[in-house]
């Protein structure tokens, strides 16, 4: 098994249609608080669509799950798509224990979360 | 029983702590022998029940006790497995309130423990005496113990 990366590493890209956040490393208890203050920030920018590319996550913990959850009613208010994109296998496993993949568009490629 | 089956580990109600922790049973149980599926799982059911403590059995106020407890164990229908015991010494809950919430309500938050009782064999949550609480919790190594996901258990 390969080693946990603890720190978690948030890479905004802004684009005409889309606002995408690269993001890295492993969201808990500890670091969600940070990514949830994040997430809040760029809802205020009213984004047109909002990636978040997971490809680079390879722990997420329900506060995890629970701050992307918020995301997406938060940016359903101002009718902005939220699409998950690149979940490495432990991480869409989680999605479908909570069967929260049924409740985010969830793409492989950020090329197919454009079209999502 | 050797000393390699048991992890014994004092953590205090500290979110710093829960990498550290994770790595810790990560590697007891690789060295164990538990492939990285169930591994895993068994990191992830932990990581919950600290968050947990942290945030609802001390309400996130860091420095205080948690005994993390994980041995071998062997059942004689089950087979072999491993044991974990939390325990802490925070606001004891009713025991009919932990549950998991209905999944149809979605909204951020209340899936911690859904997500162990989902990875996990048998979970049993108690009143500990002396205050706090405890959860035991098993995991065993043949796949028909767990109900879930059979993908994410493969070798």
């Amino acid at each position: 098994m390969s080693a946990e990366d603890h720190n978690l590493e948030v890479r905004a890209e802004h684009q005409q249609d889309a606002t995408i956040l690269y993001l890295s490393g492993g969201i808990d208890l500890r670091t969600s608080p940070r990514l949830r203050a994040t997430f809040l920030d760029l809802i205020d920018e009213r984004p047109v669509r909002i990636i978040l590319d997971l490809s680079g996550v390879s722990y997420v913990d329900s506060s995890g799950v629970g701050t992307m959850v918020e995301l997406k009613r938060r940016a359903m208010r101002h009718q902005s798509p939220v699409v998950l994109v690149g979940l490495q296998n432990r991480v869409r496993s989680l999605f479908e224990i909570t069967r929260l993949d049924k409740f985010f568009d969830i793409t492989d490629t950020i090329d197919e979360a454009r079209r999502a | 029983m050797s000393s390699r089956d048991v992890l014994d580990l004092d953590v205090t109600s500290d979110v710093a702590e829960l990498p550290g922790v994770r790595d810790a049973v990560r590697a007891w149980s690789r060295a164990l022998g538990w492939s990285e599926g169930p591994t895993a799982d068994i990191v992830l059911a932990i990581d919950e029940a600290l968050s947990n403590i942290i945030r609802h059995g001390y309400e996130g106020e860091p420095g205080h006790k948690i005994e993390l407890t994980a041995r071998a164990v062997h059942d004689p229908s089950q087979g072999e497995g491993i044991e974990v015991r939390v325990r802490d010494y925070g606001k004891q809950v009713p025991l009919e309130t932990i549950c998991g919430r209905d999944l149809n309500d979605i909204r951020p938050g209340g899936l911690g423990v859904h997500i162990i009782r989902s990875v996990m064999s048998s979970v049993e949550y108690s009143h500990a005496e002396g205050g706090g609480m405890q959860l035991v919790m098993r995991k065993y190594r043949r796949p028909e113990a767990d109900l879930k996901d059979p993908q994410a258990r493969k070798p």
